[in-house]
């Protein structure tokens, strides 16, 4: 269900803002407007749209017009033209109570630089939403010191700001929004003004509220690697405008425009992207009760010296080796469940990608990817997630895979090969990754050789 | 002479300003009236309260305001002091000059509070405002005591009226200052939770404001405090008669007396009102 909903937001600051919007909508850049007019378009016809418990991330630079387009939303900004909605009632058109009712009941913010108020107490401070709908003092007090123990600032009540650390301070800010009940959050670069290790603990609490309460959130941020850690979905803003709304990965492996794609160059991939989004099909599986003999035909077929086992229900069960195969033909075994071995990684599909990367280098395999009962979903070759987490394009620029430390020592080179080849196909990994572990030769040749 | 062809005809500002007095005196003069009644008789009924306890027992409690507020050092000073003045035969003057800046301090934040905040909240009556006060500070303060005389007559109440006009400004630039100058992000946080105009006004932006507002206060004391000497010359009584007498008949040591009589009370007054503006909170702040 739809919580905020807004359509063709405009804000323009300066003179003639509404010629400046009719302007903006022949199509006129910002630029020739505000040389036009003087007026500058601080968001341009943006759309926005957040579902109930959904943590909706709006991502940009900043002078990107993100903080304008959240203010608009519980109009701490008046937009200059579009209309806003807020589960069903349309906030454009509330008068001076209703708006004041709508901000201490419905919608509440967290602010970039806390913004405490000094001379309150912590207490006082986190049940200022509820001052201003007239909460009677016990009542309010109660609520604050609920909201305040949910972020963790027990015995703090008495304090003020002042003797807080940042950390603690917007965690203070937190609760004030907590504190009202309030279904919505609009939170401003909560984080921005932290330390890096305190801006994890951060969004860590968020996450874990966010899994307890499921508030409709709007998450302002300039940074790439918070919006992907936290988004449910993520809108990038530029010059007033949105480039691209789309979940996390969507927006990493499909940017829309020319400027998501720089701008999503430089994040972390290995903690965004789980094995979900670089698993293929496998190229065959066998029964274990395949024949040996036929076994053989189809690797030699197939060009791989090793093939995953599943059941029928596709539960995985092992993988066999080509020269265990031909032995176990030799021997005259009738089928091969004898020669089963488990040499390979195995992962989840939600597991991030960085995560699969030392299973990746240690076997010859492909990393298999199960689902919760054990059934093989797909597979990953090695060239695949390497080139999913370097973004091809980009490794053939710097050349820096294994960022992380945990990939192997032929990564680079097997990955600038996946550059130069374009798409990688299961096979090419499947062969590869074994030529390149045992003798560097030409790998499909020497699969071929087995066979 | 061919000066004369040069020279531009004399437009006439002060006659206008006649005028305008006359006007005033002619057709307003319910109005100064009850002014000059209101102020004369608030003048005095501070001065009774004042002169209420006896001379020591007076110096005794603003020795213990001083100690309780400041320190036992400063305490001790303002009970010394007052008693200084008491015996160089200066007590009723000096109380007499105290009640007429308290009343001057009252109705300047009475007055300038107001203003401040609506010059705080509306540029328009900033633009506006501005001006007027740089011309109620910058012009000669005895130019004040003319027209003063012929609306409220000689005496206290001219006194009073012309010392509150000097005294007025800082009032309300400091307030509009102090207001003006909380973190916006402050007032937007508290507009976001729903917060009315009036009570973010009452319970942030005046809190905030208030380190700012009671300079402007100390500053209007100070201000009153020098006009009260200048009014002496329309008889507004006080220390300001004494220093206006002991000029004209060239006393040196009656009019050093006198003075520092003044400088106690002024002492006594800025250090009092300094450490209003500084509570403990913002101090804590300050060290963080």
């Amino acid at each position: 269900m739809t919580m905020i909903r807004g359509e063709h937001l405009y804000k323009v600051f300066g003179p003639q803002a509404r010629k400046a919007v009719d302007l903006f909508e022949q199509g006129w850049t910002r630029d020739e407007v505000k040389e036009q007019t003087g007026a500058l378009g601080a968001v341009i016809d943006a759309d926005i749209d957040v579902a109930e418990g959904e943590l909706f991330v709006v991502m940009g630079l900043s002078g990107s017009g993100k903080s304008t387009l959240v203010r608009m939303i519980n109009r701490l900004h008046d937009p200059t033209s579009g209309t806003v909605e807020i589960d069903g009632v349309n906030v454009t058109e509330l008068d001076g109570k209703e708006l004041r009712d709508l901000r201490a009941g419905k919608v509440s913010m967290v602010f970039q630089r806390f913004a405490l108020f000094p001379h309150m107490t912590i207490l006082d401070n986190a049940a200022w939403g509820l001052e201003t709908q007239q909460v009677d003092k016990d009542e309010r007090y109660e609520k604050a010191r609920k909201a305040l123990s949910t972020v963790g600032l027990d015995g703090w009540e008495a304090n003020y700001a002042s003797e807080l650390s940042g950390g603690m301070q917007q965690r203070v800010g937190l609760a004030r929004a907590l504190a009202t009940e309030a279904d919505i959050l609009l939170m401003d670069e909560p984080f921005s003004a932290l330390d890096p290790l305190i801006k994890r603990d951060m969004q860590s609490l968020l996450i874990e509220l966010q899994s307890e309460l499921r508030k409709s959130i709007i998450f302002i941020t300039h940074d790439l690697n918070e919006a992907m850690r936290l988004g449910d979905r993520i809108a990038v803003m530029k010059d007033g405008r949105i480039e691209q709304t789309g979940e996390p990965d969507e927006i990493l492996s499909n940017p829309a425009t020319e400027y998501v794609a720089e701008f999503v160059r430089d994040v972390d991939r290995s903690r965004v992207l789980t094995a979900a989004n670089a698993v293929q099909d496998p190229l065959v599986t066998l029964s274990p009760d395949t024949q040996p003999r036929a076994a053989m035909v189809q690797m030699r077929d197939h060009e791989a010296p090793e093939l995953f086992v599943t059941e029928s229900d596709r539960t995985l069960v092992g993988a066999v080796r080509d020269d265990d195969v031909a032995e176990a033909a030799k021997r005259g075994d009738r089928t091969i469940r004898d020669v089963l071995h488990h040499d390979y990684g195995q992962t989840g599909e939600d597991t991030p990608l960085g995560h699969t990367l030392l299973d990746a280098a240690r076997y010859t395999l492909p990393l298999a990817v199960v689902d919760e009962q054990g059934r093989l979903v797909g597979v990953i070759p090695r060239v695949t997630l390497l080139s999913a987490l370097a973004n091809r394009d980009v490794l053939a620029e710097d050349g820096d895979p294994d960022a992380n430390g945990s990939g192997p020592p032929d990564a680079a080179e097997l990955a600038a090969q996946a550059a130069n080849d374009g798409q990688p196909v299961a096979s090419d990994g499947q062969a590869h990754s074994r030529g390149e572990t045992t003798t560097g030769e030409t790998p499909a040749e020497e699969g071929a050789h087995h066979g | 002479m061919a000066d004369e062809a040069f020279s531009l005809p004399r437009i006439p500002i002060g006659d206008g300003v006649d005028a305008a007095v006359s006007f005033l005196r002619t057709e307003l003069s319910g109005f100064f009236n009850a002014v000059q009644t209101v102020f004369g008789a608030s003048v005095e009924a501070m001065e009774w309260v004042l002169m209420l306890p006896p001379p020591l027992v007076f110096a005794a409690i603003a020795g213990l305001i001083g100690w309780r507020l400041r320190s036992w050092q400063f305490g001790a000073f303002a009970f010394v002091a007052f008693s200084v003045v008491d015996s160089m035969n200066l007590w009723d003057e000096t109380i007499s000059t105290l009640s007429l800046i308290l009343i001057a301090t009252v109705l300047a934040v009475i007055i300038s509070l107001p203003v401040g905040v609506l010059a705080a909240r509306n540029d328009t009556v900033s633009t506006l405002v501005r001006p007027l006060l740089d011309f109620m500070q910058t012009l000669p303060v005895l130019v004040y005591l003319i027209p003063a005389v012929l609306l409220l007559g000689i005496g206290t109440p001219g006194g009073l009226a012309a010392t509150l006009i000097f005294a007025l400004p800082p009032g309300v630039r400091l307030t509009e200052l102090g207001i003006r100058t909380v973190d916006k992000e402050v007032v937007e946080a508290a507009e976001a939770f729903g917060s009315s105009r009036n009570r973010t006004l009452m319970r942030v932006q005046m809190p905030l404001a208030l380190p700012a507002i009671m300079q402007g206060i100390n500053q209007i004391i100070m201000l009153a405090l020098s006009m009260v000497v200048v009014a002496g010359f329309i008889g507004a009584g006080g220390l300001g008669n004494e220093v206006v007498r002991s000029i004209s008949r060239v006393e040196v040591g009656t009019g050093f007396e006198a003075g520092l009589a003044v400088v106690i009370l002024a002492i006594f007054l800025d250090r009092l009102t300094s450490v209003v503006g500084q509570p403990e909170r913002n101090k804590s702040k300050q060290d963080a």
